[in-house]
């Protein structure tokens, strides 16, 4: 299976006025075509900073990069800036968290969605207009023609996830990134959003990245999920092996202090206690040992090394739960 | 859905608070006002947890504000200990108010930017004037150990250097400093990561029992309210579907509402397989309500009856009620 998306040793690091801030270090992942993968973690674990690296979004002076971004064979950073407009929308598109602010507020819909048919694709401007009613009848958007001419703030928070939606599929791209696409949304709507991104997933054939801290969002709507935790990936599985055969003990912390409304209450909801480490310390030891109810002293000593379990499931820890 | 109906009211023991027939409305333009909060009854008592459930403009945070009298109240009454609060002066409110604290879903807009924490923290007594200023003091470093923050290296600091997660806590020490009864928690923890989310919530918890508190809990999460509260009450479009204990409602929901928010909880285990009920389209307009139940529009179980008659609150098995015409099994 040839790879869509093909990263490999992803490190991006910030100048800071107190240092060298290391957001990424040394990320690997490949991603088919049509796959759908989850990349779960905290504030601050540095899943953003890897999918704007990988969207090309990360330039300036102040950024640094290594490693490598390979998409369908291209390395992104060669792109210059007209190749890069070239490949948002086409090849990889985005959705955001605040669906607000990324749609511009004194402009109306119908102007904003139509802007890149017409520049991108070359249509004319009625052209654009069929094309975008049509769009948003793929997002189940009620009364699409009213839509056009309304402004971002008549519209919910959920109708303006599906307009983001609409706009981001609209150059029918290989590839998704959704960027804690539900976590501004009421439950409900978060399940019709998940269950609207799952279905165009299908009938587009997109590959999906889904970013979330929530690890109950995609469990079932991913075929697999990277954990991120200090800049890394901690383990790497398929959904299921992540949560029937989970290997590092951050992931399991993960998972446990998620409240199930499908369980009866216990006493007390397990939290991580303990802060993410410092983004600018250059780490010897594993970045979880000070919050890791495992950790011995080689935890603090040494940093582990990925471990290939197989199976495609890899982890970071030198004592896995339930042995090596 | 109605929620027009007190069947659910207990008599005894007294309850600290006790909101009654309760209509908020708020004036919009030159249409007919909106009726935000519409009849509704709720009681809280000592040491209990209510969890007000609902989404987006069901009207929960007008009903957190009208309890507390941040808003005008249409209509109804608010009593606590006994006191209608709604027919005390504004010096007698004032007096009342310590006795009720609340805090926000965006808890780093909800702290003065230009304060220290020790300064947002102690400010309560200030204006109170309470005790010695090393009292004060005193207290103060209690409350910022019991949060789970180190005073010495928290006080002198200013709120944009903290997280989502200790700003909440931040907030959660500011409440408790005039030991209140009641704490009123508007989506408490809606904004932060799964994990900060536990950490919280077991704060509130410890905070409950050791300052005797009672809670009320705002949220559209029933997960998370499934894990702390005594009673769950859902509202949808300004009434009440349905109030019953937690296990009662997670596990057989009797309203068709309640049974599509917990079916769209998504549960952190990709072998389970739930029968998903997800639901369709937006809530209505509150400016123009749907007759009889209001959520009939969404129900796959509505009937004529539906759209003529309002269901009232009746009881289905001890201590749970329901307000539909065409509950679940």
């Amino acid at each position: 299976m040839s790879d869509l998306l093909k990263i490999t040793d992803l490190a991006v690091d910030f100048d800071t006025s107190y240092g060298k801030l290391h957001a990424v270090r040394g990320v690997s992942l490949d991603i088919a075509p049509g796959e759908s993968v989850g990349i779960v973690g905290e504030s601050g674990s540095g899943k953003t900073v890897f999918s704007r690296a990988t969207m090309g979004l990360l330039r300036g002076s102040s950024v640094h990069r290594t490693g490598q971004i390979l998409f369908e064979g291209t390395e992104i950073s060669s792109l210059d800036s007209k190749q890069i407009r070239e490949y948002w929308g086409t090849k990889i598109a985005m959705i955001f968290q605040d669906p607000m602010t990324a749609l511009n507020p004194v402009r109306r819909i119908g102007a904003q969605m139509s802007e890149s048919l017409i520049k991108r694709l070359g249509m004319s401007k009625s052209e654009a207009k069929d094309r975008a009613i049509e769009l948003l009848t793929l997002v189940k958007l009620p009364e699409p023609e009213l839509a056009l001419e309304k402004y971002a703030h008549q519209l919910s928070g959920g109708m303006r996830q599906r307009v983001m939606i609409a706009m981001a599929i609209a150059c029918n791209p290989k590839m998704l990134f959704a960027d804690e696409p539900t976590t501004a949304l009421d439950v409900t709507v978060q399940a019709q959003v998940l269950e609207l991104l799952a279905e165009l997933r299908k009938e587009l054939g997109m590959a999906m990245v889904i970013i979330t801290h929530d690890l109950g969002v995609v469990a079932g709507y991913t075929d697999r999920i990277a954990v991120m935790y200090g800049g890394e990936i901690v383990e790497l599985a398929s959904t299921t092996d992540l949560f029937t055969d989970t290997k590092m003990p951050y992931t399991e912390a993960l998972i446990k202090s998620i409240p199930r409304v499908d369980r009866k209450r216990g006493s007390e909801l397990a939290s991580i206690e303990g802060m993410p480490p410092d983004p600018t310390s250059n780490r010897a030891s594993c970045g979880f040992a000070d919050r890791c109810p495992y950790a011995v002293q080689k935890c603090r000593d040494e940093h582990p090394q990925l471990v290939d379990a197989g199976n495609g499931h890899s982890y970071r820890c030198f004592f896995p739960i339930g042995g090596k | 859905m109605a929620g027009t109906g007190k069947a659910h009211l207990r008599d005894s023991p007294a309850p600290i608070l006790r909101v009654e027939n309760l209509v908020i409305e708020y004036k919009s333009g030159r249409n007919d006002p909106v009726q935000a909060v519409s009849n509704i009854s709720l009681e809280l008592h000592d040491g209990e947890t209510l969890a007000i459930i609902g989404e987006s403009g069901c009207g929960k945070s007008t009903l957190g504000k009208g309890i507390l009298k941040l808003v005008d109240v249409t209509s109804g009454s608010v009593v606590f200990n006994g006191v209608d609060i709604n027919t005390l002066d504004k010096e007698a409110l004032r007096q009342v108010r310590p006795n009720f604290q609340m805090i926000f879903q965006d808890s780093i807009s909800s702290l003065d930017p230009h304060l220290t924490v020790g300064r947002i923290v102690r400010q309560p007594l200030d204006i109170w004037n309470r005790g010695e200023e090393s009292e004060r003091d005193a207290k103060v470093d209690e409350l910022l150990v019991s949060v789970g923050l180190d005073p010495e290296r928290v006080k002198n600091r200013k709120p944009h250097e903290f997280s989502g997660g200790q700003c909440q806590r931040i907030s959660i020490a500011r409440a408790l400093t005039l030991e209140p009864k009641v704490l009123i928690c508007d989506e408490p923890v809606s904004s932060l990561d799964v994990s900060i989310q536990a950490q919280i919530l077991n704060i509130l918890q410890e905070m409950k029992v050791r300052y005797g508190l009672s809670l009320i809990f705002f949220s559209h999460d029933l997960a998370v309210v499934r894990a702390i509260s005594t009673r769950i009450l859902v509202m949808y479009l300004g009434k009440v579907c349905e109030i019953a204990d937690p296990d009662t409602l997670c596990d057989s929901p009797r309203h068709h509402y309640t049974h599509a928010l917990v079916s769209s909880v998504p549960v952190p285990d990709p072998t389970v397989h739930r029968h998903s009920a997800i639901l369709q389209g937006e809530p209505p307009s509150p400016t123009n309500p749907p007759s009889g139940c209001r959520f009939r529009t969404r129900c796959a179980a509505a009937t004529d009856l539906c759209a003529t008659e309002e269901p009232q609150l009746r009881e289905t098995t001890p201590g749970n009620y329901v307000a539909c015409h065409h509950p679940r099994d």
